[in-house]
């Protein structure tokens, strides 16, 4: 039940190398934590699964990723219909400064889902009550976005990224910018997106990592070190690097 | 004498700040320092400079009225008019310099050689007067150093007072120009009806010209309608808005979101070349090769245009604007945070999506504020105006007649002869101030939108 599998994958940022021949296993309907010092990579092995490294222009990928067999390191690739599919989470909450309503309807709109305007007030709701948001924000819709807290900007985020239906959610340290109880709402959401959806999540967090994910990924100077089950990672790793920034000696 | 005296003055304070900072030096071995040893340095010359440099403003201003009272002294007897003392003074003043022309009376001569004496009194007295403050100044300062006084603080003080007297300047020549603006407006208006300026649809201001004695009442009240002026102040501005917004904004676009690193680094600089163009230049430009290139192609046409158009001004002063509007758009472009553009892009949205619906609405208001500081720009600008679209103010909608602006009449009406208690010389201070008020507003409202927009992302 492979959804992603990637093989063999480097980045280069110019001359600089930032991944060194990472392949991945990822999991349908499953979270996947990817975890790591800073500068690890992790972020970019992410931002390589909806070619977010595109808008870098000095940024360079090689290798095979593929998705339920299709290929997404490829120049064929319908960038815009891949990224409809798999959806991103940033660390920053980044609703664009439109109404709530308008930043859940933003992708429906440019992808030309919903016919009618019912249609997209159902899309609407359906997102926002994923995101456990409707209930705070259903009487002012035509608010603006931003002047929603850190914790509901960031669920507003994610409903908008699921209005579009992806198979996949990429989380690039979607509560590293919030308190814990807004942590708190944000993982009970992710725990039941995983019932739809495959989410790769990068953290700083490995508390978080061991409460929300099935699979985990250990990255260290643009290496996968070691990836299992999150089980197995936190008990019992095999690598010496992997039990030394688990138990907290490193990272 | 004075160039020299000021060198001597600023030199010597740069020598006590560095006999200050060693003085401290000297003092830091024996006790503790009040302050680090540059506002010992600081102290000093501070107080070397300040008071010998204020009384010899002080000085310079008063000296040359103080002698003219004493020269016109020996005048008052005669029962002359204040014309003809000034007349006197300034024969005198050009004897003593050598450059008088006219018949040398004895009297006259002997007023010269008062003034050339007067002159050295007052050169000598002053010199021994600034030394005297210096060496008073500088004595009582280096006695404090040497006491190890408190240094930071008076330096701190001075420095404020420095601050505020050149922000003071500032404010006053800014409120001086207004009042002078103001007072000589209301001189016009009492010699013609505000009404009649505001509401006039003529303006011919030559036609009130009487040799002698006052103008017609008559004529005045449609001399001075200030209607066609304003019509065409806004009608070149709106040609060169609809010539610069579109191009402006969408290179403000190109260059910010489309283009590579390497053409924005070259193509920015050339499109603020444009800005830097003086505007003379500009004029000539609409004067000798637009203009009769939209005569060419109007009579080509079958059109009647005048070789002076409204549409050559307004299309080069639109030129003019453009790098206004595409380098202030790209900065507020680039501002908007790169969080929404991944945002937008990581939603599937192309990149002129991601223009259209995310960064364009985003950067509005700051869009917005460029543009209305061009209109401001637009309606001040003068040379292109003058130049190019003609002297006639004629109240008309057509674009390819000539017509004419506030600041292009002004300069009609202060170049060449005039009097200066004429109404046709008031009506530019009339004309003036109602620029600046219009200029001011629509400043104020570009700078409250651009504030808005500033409060959004911090």
């Amino acid at each position: 039940m492979s959804k992603i599998k990637a093989e063999n994958v480097n980045v280069y940022y110019g001359s600089k190398q930032a991944l060194f021949d990472v392949s991945i296993d990822i999991a349908e309907k499953e979270v996947t934590a990817l975890i790591g010092p800073s500068g690890c990579g992790k972020s970019t092995f992410l931002r390589c699964l909806n070619r977010m490294n595109d808008v870098i222009e000095i940024c360079r990928v090689e290798g095979s990723i593929k998705m339920d067999n299709l290929e997404l390191n490829s120049r064929k690739l319908d960038v815009v219909r891949l990224r409809e599919n798999v959806g991103m989470v940033f660390q920053k909450p980044n609703p664009f400064p439109k109404t709530i309503y308008e930043n859940v309807a933003y992708g429906p709109t440019i992808h030309g889902i919903a016919q009618s305007k019912e249609e997209m007030d159902q899309i609407v709701e359906t997102s926002l009550k994923k995101a456990a948001l409707w209930n705070e924000v259903k009487d002012r819709l035509d608010e603006i976005g931003t002047g929603l807290s850190g914790g509901q900007q960031q669920r507003l985020c994610i409903a908008r990224a699921i209005s579009v239906s992806p198979e996949v959610i990429l989380m690039d340290e979607p509560c590293s910018a919030l308190d814990p109880i807004a942590t708190a709402q944000i993982e009970e959401l992710i725990d039941d997106l995983k019932k739809e959806v495959t989410i790769v999540i990068v953290t700083h967090s490995m508390s978080q990592a061991a409460r929300v994910s099935q699979k985990t990924g250990f990255f260290h100077l643009g290496k996968l070190i070691e990836f299992g089950p999150t089980d197995k990672i936190f008990k019992n790793p095999d690598n010496q690097q992997t039990q030394d920034y688990i138990t907290g000696r490193f990272g | 004498m004075n160039l020299i005296l000021v060198t001597f003055i600023i030199l010597l304070a740069f020598t006590s700040y560095y006999f200050g900072r060693k003085k401290a030096l000297v003092i830091q071995s024996s006790q503790r320092l009040t302050a680090l040893p540059k506002f010992y340095g600081y102290y000093l010359a501070a107080w070397c400079a300040a008071p010998a440099l204020i009384i010899f403003a002080l000085w310079s201003v008063f000296e040359p009225s103080i002698v003219k009272t004493f020269i016109l002294q020996d005048y008052t007897d005669q029962s002359l008019t204040k014309n003809e003392l000034q007349l006197i003074y300034t024969k005198v003043k050009a004897l003593a310099a050598g450059t008088y022309t006219g018949n040398i009376t004895n009297f006259l001569d002997e007023s010269a050689n008062k003034y050339i004496q007067l002159k050295g009194i007052a050169n000598s007295a002053k010199v021994a007067i600034i030394l005297a403050i210096l060496i008073l100044s500088l004595s009582f300062a280096y006695r404090s150093v040497q006491k190890n006084d408190r240094m930071r603080e008076p330096v701190e003080i001075f420095l404020k007072w420095v601050l505020f007297v050149a922000s003071l300047g500032a404010v006053l020549v800014t409120i001086g120009i207004v009042f002078s603006l103001l007072f000589e407006a209301i001189r016009f208006f009492q010699a013609v009806k505000i009404f009649d300026f505001i509401f006039g649809t003529h303006w011919y201001p030559a036609k009130t010209f009487v040799r002698d004695g006052q103008p017609d009442p008559e004529l005045m009240k449609d001399a001075f309608g200030a209607v066609p002026l304003f019509a065409g102040t806004f009608f070149i501005a709106f040609i060169a808005m609809c010539v610069a917004i579109p191009i402006g904004l969408l290179s403000g676009i190109y260059l910010s979101e489309y283009a590579g690193r390497g053409v924005r680094k070259y193509a920015k600089p050339i499109i603020e070349i444009l800005a830097g163009i003086p505007t003379v230049v500009y004029g000539f430009f609409a004067a000798l090769t637009v203009g009769p290139f939209v005569k060419e192609i109007g009579n080509a046409m079958g059109l009647e245009v005048s070789a002076e158009s409204a549409l050559a001004a307004g299309a080069v002063m639109g030129v003019m604007i453009i790098p206004f509007i595409s380098s202030l758009s790209d900065d507020v472009i680039t501002a908007v945070p790169q969080n929404l553009r991944d945002g937008s892009y990581a939603m599937g949205a192309t990149k002129s999506e991601t223009v259209k619906k995310v960064i364009f609405p985003a950067a509005l208001p700051g869009i917005v504020g460029s543009i209305l500081l061009a209109v401001s720009r637009a309606v001040g600008e003068t040379m292109i105006v003058v130049m190019a679209s003609g002297l006639a103010a004629n109240l008309t909608m057509n674009p390819l007649e000539s017509t004419s602006t506030i600041t292009a009449q002004i300069v009609v009406i202060l170049i060449g002869d005039q009097q200066f208690g004429d109404p046709k010389t008031q009506s530019a201070f009339a004309l003036g101030i109602s620029l600046f008020i219009v200029t001011l507003f629509l400043n104020v409202i570009a700078l409250s939108v651009v504030k808005k927009y500033r409060e959004k992302y911090e």
